[in-house]
């Protein structure tokens, strides 16, 4: 263990990360929104979803620091008398959820296809990038709001709402699959020539395995980068669908759907209501986005 | 010529095939058009009536084939939500959206052209470095975000802009105009502005790129050693060779604008299909989705081959090799 982290700390990674102020603050303010996100239970100065504790004395209080703020809704409250932080934190959580777990999803497909591409060749590789090149035609809203659209016609309403979690992370992950395949079957096209994977080859280790064990760890690195832009994306992608009201089920409010409420009350006034979380969402996103730059720069061996 | 433009079309038909597959397995699959038609009270003859009327005892491919030459003919049923023909509510809401993706796609060209040749050009300079964060940034903010935020600040707080619709409209022929009138102008500047702005910063980010590697090349030191002007150099030489793959991520971004037309006219409540097609994934309304799915991969379709048919127009280099030297 402490040798692992003395090679972490002598490697080249950590060096170009400690040389840029920006990356550190980012992964700083990214590291903020996971913790925040992850502990909103323990965090949170209010629970939004007992009931028991909103009170509609409290609905639209503006920020604490406006002339009739209240300190203990620090960004203000909303319509039911929730606190705005705390709902927030808690939409933030299911925002990451949803963004990491769709990440996954479409990291896992993509890898298989493009490994199972560059490495066959041939006819299975014009099928699967064929596919690949047409989906990338479309931008990846319009699928991930057909599929989510096309579940919602084809399931009865209460199963829905019970899935629906799960089918905006496969909507999202679908329609982020083939920048994945098309990096992976890049790189596995250059190491499936190269002495080794021969070797393995002479020795009679199965095609599967050397696609597994030897080809696969070789082609990981790019698609740490395509994963982390990626992320930032999933985020914005499952926002906008919930803003549009496709996404999340309301029992599970996320940033957008948070947004999507408060953009209701924009023409009355009370602003506050989906301008921070917007702000949270744009925090989130630009840091996401930050960190997924220098990790592509410094993970490029052509800028060093 | 004539070969690439044919081998461009037959590229372009399997895609449409499997579009059109898809849209016709969601009418023939999702959801039961036979429940939803004939309501509470029906005989077992009456639903066998209505299932040999509509051709769903027909065999798939017979079915497929019937799908296919309605669609051909704008025949694509009625919505399940507002009973009208479906081609008659797309032909009414398809001027908001074309006039919408047209000003987003004139902002973002008008705008972000002359911004990358100048941050291309002077890169240190603190106006590019300003241009460069505003780009990032605007890559970072979702579409609906900077809509909410544009109607927040010129909407509710300057009162200058609407916030909602697309203002009076004039009747030409078929068409419904907003460009005519005042207020339809007005209506249109936040929109288009939401719209364009993704693109802006992504033709401004390619055009600085390409500019900082034409100015490197040999025939622009030629040029400067000729005694040229600078304008002339710049935009006489320099951006022309640009302009390769600016038209291409432009007129390719142009469907994009298209399909970000849902999210912007959601925020503005603008009456074009994008807000149709968003009513009618919260419905259920399948023939209207099966309907936008299909003209929008046209479009797509369309787009990719116009934009092919540029990429051999602008670049002599296509037309030696047949279509075979394509691509960097």
């Amino acid at each position: 263990m402490a040798a692992a982290i003395a090679r972490m700390l002598d490697s080249d990674l950590w060096w170009s990360f400690r040389r840029s102020p920006v990356t550190i603050a980012s992964a700083v303010v990214a590291l903020v929104c996971i913790l925040g996100a992850a502990f909103a239970p323990f965090l949170a100065p209010h629970d939004p979803f007992d009931v028991a504790t909103l009170n509609l004395i409290d609905a639209f209080k503006p920020p604490a620091w406006a002339a009739e703020g209240d300190a203990a809704y620090l960004l203000g409250s909303d319509d039911q008398g929730r606190d705005i932080l705390s709902a927030i934190m808690y939409g933030a959580r299911v925002s990451l959820l949803v963004g990491i777990c769709s990440v996954v999803f479409a990291m896992l497909v993509g890898v298989a296809v493009g490994l199972l591409a560059g490495y066959a060749g041939g006819a299975v590789d014009g099928l699967l990038m064929r596919i690949a090149d047409i989906q990338l035609t479309f931008p990846n809203i319009l699928i991930a709001l057909l599929v989510d659209g096309v579940a919602r016609a084809a399931l009865p309403p209460a199963v829905h709402d019970r899935v629906a979690l799960f089918v905006v992370i496969f909507a999202i992950g679908i329609s982020a699959w083939p920048q994945f395949a098309r990096t992976v079957r890049g790189s596995t096209l250059v190491e499936r020539n190269k002495e080794y994977v021969l070797a393995a080859r002479v020795i009679g280790i199965s095609q599967a395995r050397i696609m597994l064990t030897h080809v696969l760890p070789n082609v990981l690195g790019p698609v740490l980068v395509i994963a982390t832009l990626g992320l930032s994306n999933a985020i914005i992608s499952e926002a906008t669908l919930s803003y549009l009201g496709a996404g999340v089920p309301q029992t599970q409010p996320s940033l957008g759907t948070l947004i999507r409420i408060g953009n209701d009350f924009l023409m009355s006034g009370e602003w506050w209501i989906a301008v921070f979380p917007g702000i949270a969402l744009i925090v989130m996103v630009l840091s996401v986005n930050l960190l997924g730059d220098w990790l592509r720069d410094a993970l490029n061996p052509r800028l060093r | 010529m004539l070969a690439f433009v044919i081998s461009r079309i037959l590229q372009a038909l399997p895609v449409m095939a499997v579009v059109a597959l898809i849209s016709f397995a969601m009418f023939a699959y999702v959801g039961d058009p036979v429940a939803i038609m004939l309501g509470q009270d029906f005989t077992e003859a009456q639903r066998q009536a209505l299932v040999a009327s509509l051709g769903l005892d027909q065999p798939f491919f017979v079915q497929f084939a019937k799908f296919l030459w309605n669609a051909l003919h704008g025949e694509f049923g009625l919505s399940y939500r507002l009973s009208r023909p479906v081609a008659e509510l797309i032909a009414e809401r398809a001027p908001a959206t074309l006039e919408l993706a047209f000003c987003a796609a004139l902002v973002s060209i008008c705008i972000g052209v002359p911004m990358g040749v100048y941050t291309g050009l002077y890169r240190n300079s603190w106006l590019s470095r300003l241009f460069l964060t505003f780009s990032l940034i605007g890559v970072s903010l979702p579409t609906f975000l900077i809509g909410i935020l544009l109607i927040l600040v010129f909407s509710v707080w300057l009162g200058w802009l609407p916030s909602f619709g697309r203002g009076d409209t004039v009747q030409v022929g078929w068409w419904s105009t907003g460009l005519l009138t005042a207020s339809g102008l007005k209506a249109l500047i936040l929109p288009s502005i939401t719209l364009g702005l993704f693109q802006l910063t992504l033709i401004m980010r390619l055009v600085r790129a390409e500019m900082l590697e034409v100015l490197r090349t040999d025939y622009i030191k030629f040029a400067r050693a000729r005694g040229l002007a600078n304008r002339v150099i710049h935009f006489g030489h320099a951006l022309k060779n640009t302009l390769v793959p600016v038209i291409t991520v432009a007129g390719l971004q142009l469907g994009g604008i298209i399909a970000f037309a849902i999210v912007t006219e959601t925020v503005f409540q603008w009456p074009g299909m994008g807000l149709l097609f968003i009513q009618s994934v919260n419905s259920a309304d399948i023939p209207v989705m099966a309907a936008y799915l299909m003209l929008i991969a046209l479009v797509f379709v369309t787009i990719n081959l116009v934009v092919d048919l540029l990429y051999y127009a602008v670049d002599p280099r296509l037309r030696v090799g047949g279509g075979a030297a394509r691509g960097h």
